[in-house]
């Protein structure tokens, strides 16, 4: 079977809701819209406080190159615009809107992918306010439009799901196959691309026929199964295991001709394109021992993690941790009030504390489990005795940058060493004497 | 609903293992052998191990108290370094010897290179070593054959052994172990007058029952040189339960069985017999128990099996032609220093990483 070198296998938890089908839920009366939802610079609002706003209106645009749109996810009127809870960045400006009825959509026009040509199809998934759905949230245009020196022959449709719990990409898959299958379309023909590859790990049998039968009229389309196996949703670690091309240390897919994009940003591209409809929702799922119950939502953007918790059944007495995300890569959260679901929320995870594994540092017994499952293939136990003794130049000879913080070094340590937070440590510090050496190099002129 | 949720890094969740649950379980491994050496010698297996393990306990809490750390007896590394002693001292030792060095592995090998995780020799064998130079006699002589003893049951050798002429060389013929006897019938080989004694004396000690003898544990030596059988059973389990990296024991067991096989007979080259040097001295433990200690080997793939490698190049060269008659610990000493190099030098190539 397909897959990488190194990795592990953690419980995978997605029995909890794998059969619990998508559900859109109810409108909420409020939402909380931040506007940094994504890689780059804040978007830049463009209503104000009072303003009325039907869904889909565009309320801020996007600052620059890489950045991207936002739009209102549900008619109302702009309340307020101020600081609130951020599930990544910790707290964010957000606007907040009163819900003042059922949706009246903002009219776009739509395409098919017949008609859509491929300056069109940049504006819409740019005007969509688009971002990378796997979690990263990288504005979609940019990563869709490689400067005309790179070649791309394969969009690689990420649909492996490895995070443990996290059901939503599967449910999608299952329930959206056709949609999905035609936004992989839209982006293999507007990239110039040959191939479109969907990857999925094979613990989603019927999520691979469901897309194995909506890309069979497609000769461009394949769909392939991968291992099951953490990190094998990584980009590099997909691209590895469907093409066995190696993205160089610090470069990007592109260097090797690829485009990755995760399923759920594919059905966002049909929506856009078919159905004039901007990111204003998005597939979460709700789910860890610490809820009374589970559920796959469609949700809208900013709608609350605590209104989403209580609609899937709420959480038991003895949760005692929030994540947002998946349970390897996610955030932990103080609270979910007034949190609000951004882009990039593919999961709403609630663990009893009983669960949490602590990490009462013991001694590193150079055991070599970090080392093994390293997908990087980096010496991660080095790493942390570098930057523990802050020789951090010496980290970065040991390629300390290509860390993509899986955390599988972390999850197998023994000594229980939080090694990606060291990592992390590391990267920031090498971040601040580059720039110290930059700064001087300019004095120097 | 909870106001305030805990909060830590990435990941939320952990694989259920612990320095002290692969401490025990390594423990768990040694049991079989253990078990097979009380039923070999009786209670005395038993005084030698009690004495082992406090010593190393005593010693590890002293030394925290001492140096002001947290008591950590429960992580079961010093039971680990005082059973390791244990399996290897011979059981007629006197008890405070055994003490003395579990208590030496744990204070100057162990904690004085900085505790857990940070020592460079491998505590046990620093032990052995240390017993090995202070009491020569008690460590080498004055083996107790099991009540089954090697000689005993291979008659053939027996009466070889017995042979006058012979005994003038095997000077400790009741109690010696296979590589003993090897080793002084080799050394007589270049005597003309006992060459054909010799070369029967090996022949036999090479012998199909010879072997199954040394494999089931019918043999004299120390604890853990007598029970190869059930040392691979644990060491199996080692391997099955990831405790221990396959590598090290099939680099260091291959290495010694194709060189003895290659170089360990005396008519010429591929005459030698491997399952004999496999199976007897302290090669099963230390292949298994001793040069796959994580703390003192390798932590890259291609690192061990240099480590491994370098461990049976260095036993095969002391049984054949160093002073001992076994090399198996002082073979994994002499690599334990050279795992900082060899880790250094054994960088993988990260991924994406253009080879320059």
């Amino acid at each position: 079977m397909l897959t990488f070198k190194g990795g592990i296998h953690p419980p995978e938890g997605k029995a909890l809701s794998e059969h619990k089908p998508l559900k859109r839920l109810s409108l909420p009366d409020k939402v909380i819209i931040p506007l940094s939802q994504h890689i780059g610079a804040p978007a830049k609002a463009v209503v104000q406080v009072g303003d009325e706003v039907l869904t889909g209106q565009k309320i801020a645009e996007a600052a620059g190159t890489i950045s991207a749109n936002i739009h209102s996810s549900v008619t109302g009127k702009v309340i307020g615009i101020g600081e609130f809870p951020h599930p990544v960045a910790g707290r964010g400006t957000a606007v907040v809107i009163e819900r003042s009825g059922e949706d009246r959509f903002f009219e776009y026009p739509t395409y098919t992918v017949e008609t859509c040509g491929r300056e069109d199809f940049l504006k819409i998934v740019a005007e969509m306010g688009i971002v990378g759905l796997g979690g990263a949230t990288f504005p979609t245009h940019v990563k869709l439009s490689p400067p005309s020196w790179k070649k791309v022959d394969t969009v690689i449709l990420n649909g492996a799901e490895c995070e443990p719990y996290l059901t939503c990409d599967d449910r999608l898959m299952q329930e959206e196959s056709r949609k999905i299958a035609l936004g992989l379309l839209l982006m293999v023909k507007n990239t110039g691309a040959e191939t479109g590859i969907v990857g999925i790990e094979h613990n989603k049998p019927e999520a691979y026929e469901k897309m194995k039968e909506a890309c069979s009229p497609y000769k461009e389309l394949k769909v392939a199964l991968v291992k099951t196996k953490y990190p094998q949703g990584a980009e590099k670690q997909l691209i590895d295991s469907l093409t066995r091309r190696k993205v160089p240390a610090g470069g990007l897919p592109l260097d090797v001709g690829i485009i990755v994009q995760n399923v759920g940003t594919a059905f966002a591209v049909y929506e856009a394109v078919y159905e004039g409809k901007p990111l204003i929702e998005r597939a979460v799922t709700v789910s860890g021992e610490g809820m009374k119950d589970t559920a796959n939502f469609i949700a809208r953007i900013g709608d609350t993690y605590e209104r989403l918790i209580d609609e899937a059944g709420g959480m038991k007495e003895e949760a005692g941790c929030l994540i947002s995300g998946g349970p390897m890569m996610g955030f932990a959260q103080v609270t979910a009030r007034q949190l609000p679901v951004i882009k990039g929320t593919s999961g709403i995870l609630l663990f009893t504390r009983k669960q949490l594994p602590g990490y009462e540092e013991s001694p590193c017994i150079s055991c070599g489990a970090c080392v093994s499952v390293c997908p990087m293939k980096l010496l991660p136990t080095q790493l942390v005795t570098l930057v523990k003794n802050k020789r951090f130049e010496e980290a970065g000879d040991m390629n300390i940058n290509s860390c993509i913080e899986c955390g599988s070094c972390a999850y197998v340590c023994p000594s229980r060493i939080p090694l990606v937070q060291y990592v992390r440590l590391g990267k920031g510090a090498l971040r601040k004497i580059s720039a110290r050496e930059r700064a001087k190099k300019e004095e120097a002129k | 609903m909870a106001e305030k949720f805990y909060v830590a890094t990435s990941p939320h969740i952990k694989k259920n293992i612990s320095v002290t649950k692969v401490m025990w379980l390594v423990i768990a491994a040694l049991l079989p052998a253990y078990i097979h050496t009380v039923f070999l010698f009786g209670m005395k297996t038993v005084w030698v191990s009690l004495a082992a393990v406090g010593g190393a306990l005593v010693s590890e809490a002293l030394m925290q108290l001492l140096f002001k750390k947290k008591i950590t007896l429960y992580d079961g590394s010093a039971f680990l370094t005082g059973l390791l002693v244990a399996f290897n001292v011979p059981p007629t030792i006197a008890l405070w010897k055994v003490a003395l060095g579990s208590a030496f592995a744990i204070i100057v090998a162990k904690q004085l290179f900085g505790g857990l995780g940070y020592n460079i020799f491998n505590p046990a064998l620093a032990g052995r070593a240390f017993l090995m130079a202070s009491y020569p006699a008690d460590m080498t002589s004055g083996w107790s054959a099991p009540a089954n003893g090697f000689l005993s049951l291979n008659p053939a050798a027996s009466q070889a052994a017995t042979d006058p002429a012979v005994v003038k060389f095997l000077d400790s013929v009741t109690s010696a172990t296979p590589l003993n006897a090897l080793k002084t019938a080799r050394a007589a080989l270049n005597d003309p007058g006992l060459e054909d004694q010799a070369r029967h004396v090996i022949g036999e000690l090479f012998s199909g029952e010879s072997v199954i003898n040394a494999f089931l544990g019918k043999v004299g030596g120390c604890l853990g040189e007598t029970t190869a059988l059930f040392l691979l059973i644990g060491g199996l389990f080692l391997l099955v339960a990831k405790l221990a990296d396959w590598r090290v024991p099939a680099g260091y067991l291959g290495t010694v069985a194709l060189l003895t096989w290659a170089f360990g007979g005396i008519d010429g080259l591929f005459t030698g017999e491997p399952l004999f040097h496999l199976f007897t001295g302290g090669l099963m433990l230390g292949a298994f128990f001793m040069a796959t200690d994580m703390v003192t080997s390798p932590i890259t793939a291609k690192g061990r099996w240099i480590f491994a490698v370098g461990c049976g190049v260095l036993t095969f060269t002391i049984r054949m032609w160093g002073g001992y008659p076994e090399g198996v610990s002082y073979s994994i000493l002499l690599m334990n220093i050279f795992v900082p190099l060899i880790d250094r030098y054994t960088v993988p190539v990260s991924f994406g990483e253009v080879k320059s």
